[in-house]
């Protein structure tokens, strides 16, 4: 009991542990419908592009930093989708040169201008420190944002991820929800970043809908687990990050990941059997 | 059966030329689908079948010519089976439900949708499957799924694309009496197929194409030598088999091998 109290005495671990745990569930949320829609690299390549996007916009407008890496992360994930889409040969490779590209830009202005925000370490690897009130309204915004998204639109969301094809012939306005999705997938590495770290972000989308998958054979249910599993990995991630004294974001990336051990010591070749697939394109 | 198309148009393609990424599949297409039709598009792979079915659908918008919909056509689609990611977490019940039209903005079924949904699977001869998973059903049975999610939008055309692609003999038996059931409910039904002689000789009209149309009418019509030749690009013998064309493959040496 003496381990979970003593650092709840710190104002920053609070915040700490609220945004995790609230950005380990966000992330297992819209994880789902990442992984489930093969777009896995996807995420993976938005998180770096964002990165890019996060060094410059604090290089020209400091203050508004946020608000920049927001647009460039936005404006990435609209490109990435319509190449992703348009693209019959190398979507990956295309994907892999505007992602890096972007990744590569961050590491050269933070290494020629530095920065007055996050630390580079911190932007790559996550960070429990400076966490202010304004990224905590910023990250809940997201997350009511994100879960009223799939709320209302749940059947044509699913439809979509499920049968984009018919789901367009259907009257399910495709484009327009893929396009959103991308918005919010954009919006929530955004508002995970200091925490987890860009490096780490996709891990987070992945691991806990992949376990999910591993457990379940019901969409709904596979909702929820992955939630529960995000959630738990960023609560537990922080605790352990706390006392090694390692970024938070490799904890919360190696809690989800010996989870999915344990899963799929448990589970076998039933669990790897339902997971075959989530990388189709 | 009735089916060649004499009732009111349901689409018209008139003089379109089509395809992707400004490459040209389809030249100078005519084609019309009326309210009481029951069609196979038949031709060799790469011939444009799949590209006349999307210019149907709308997905694929012509470079030239004109594409016109009778007004408020309700369509639904039956895609391939390999198009879908068949582990993906999904009850049948779940997969039918998600495409009946709905303005309701929250999640879960209501007790109406759940007993449309048991209607269709039930005459479709599914219902027991409900609850399972749509990988743990044969080729026939997910067949039978994706032609109940498409009848949940009580179409007026049916639009199919090879319904018999990779199932067995007795399958395909299966779908071609639902569809015919389908038709005899009034349901038009447009389909594409290699399958000349398990599936294309059974039908009350058939188009040949080959990038082009090359001929349209009913089996007896259109199941000729040269028309073959034509849309094949290979020599093939017709036969008659109890009132029925067959289609036999034309082999110098070894005569007598069935076409597909």
């Amino acid at each position: 009991m003496e381990t979970i109290l003593e650092p709840l005495q710190y104002a920053f671990f609070q915040k700490g542990l609220l945004v995790a745990s609230l950005s380990g569930a966000l992330l297992g949320f819209i994880g789902v419908y990442i992984v489930l829609r093969g777009m896995s690299y996807i995420g993976h390549g938005l998180s770096h592009s964002i990165f890019g996007g996060f060094a410059a916009a604090q290089l020209f407008a400091a203050q508004f930093y946020i608000l920049g890496a927001g647009l460039w992360g936005i404006a990435s994930a609209l490109a990435i989708n319509t190449v992703a889409k348009k693209s019959r040969v190398g979507a990956d490779a295309a994907i892999g040169v505007i992602t890096t590209a972007s990744f590569a830009l961050g590491v050269a202005l933070f290494a020629k201008f530095g920065t007055s925000g996050p630390s580079f370490e911190s932007a790559l690897f996550g960070s429990i420190l400076g966490i202010t009130t304004e990224q905590i309204i910023g990250l809940l915004a997201v997350i009511v944002l994100t879960v009223g998204f799939v709320f209302l639109r749940y059947r044509a969301l699913l439809f979509a991820t499920f049968d984009p094809d018919v789901a367009d012939v259907s009257g399910v306005k495709v484009n327009r929800i893929e396009a959103m999705l991308m918005i919010i997938l954009s919006l929530a590495i955004l508002a995970t970043l200091t925490v987890v770290g860009v490096t780490l972000v996709a891990a987070m989308l992945v691991i806990p809908a992949v376990v999910a998958r591993m457990l379940t054979d019901s969409f709904g249910k596979m909702l929820a687990i992955s939630t529960i599993i995000g959630t738990f990995s960023g609560f537990t991630g922080m605790y352990i990050s706390y006392y090694a004294g390692v970024p938070s974001g490799t904890m919360i990336v190696l809690v989800g990941a010996t989870i999915f051990l344990l899963v799929l010591a448990v589970t076998g070749g039933r669990g790897l059997k339902r997971s075959v697939g989530l990388d189709a394109h | 059966m009735t089916g060649t198309g004499v009732g009111p148009k349901l689409i018209e393609i008139n003089g379109v030329e089509a395809g992707y990424d400004k490459s040209v599949v389809l030249h100078d297409v005519n084609f019309h689908v009326h309210e009481d039709q029951f069609t196979g598009i038949v031709g060799p792979s790469g011939a444009g079948k799949t590209t006349l079915l999307r210019l149907l659908l709308g997905t694929v918008k012509p470079y030239s010519g004109t594409v016109t919909n009778m007004q408020g056509l309700r369509t639904a689609y039956v895609p391939q089976l390999e198009t879908v990611n068949w582990n993906f977490p999904l009850t049948v019940s779940e997969c039918v439900l998600m495409s009946r039209p709905t303005k309701r903005k929250l999640p879960w079924s209501t007790q109406p949708e759940r007993d449309e949904v048991t209607a269709v699977l039930e005459r479709l001869g599914i219902a027991q499957l409900a609850d399972r998973h749509i990988r743990d059903l044969s080729g026939g049975q997910q067949q039978r799924m994706f032609l109940a999610r498409a009848l949940l939008r009580q179409p007026q055309l049916l639009l199919l694309d090879e319904p018999t692609s990779g199932v067995d003999v007795s399958t395909r038996h299966d779908i071609l009496h639902l569809l015919a059931d389908l038709h005899e409910d009034g349901v038009a039904i447009v389909l594409t197929t290699h399958d000349l002689n398990g599936m294309a000789a059974h039908l009350p009209h058939i188009v040949c194409i080959n990038h082009r149309v090359i001929a349209e009418g009913t089996p007896k019509q259109v199941i000729t030598p040269p028309v073959l030749e034509q849309t094949f690009g290979a020599r093939m013998e017709v036969l008659e088999h109890l009132g029925m064309r067959v289609v036999v493959d034309e082999q110098p040496e070894h005569k007598g091998s069935v076409s597909n």
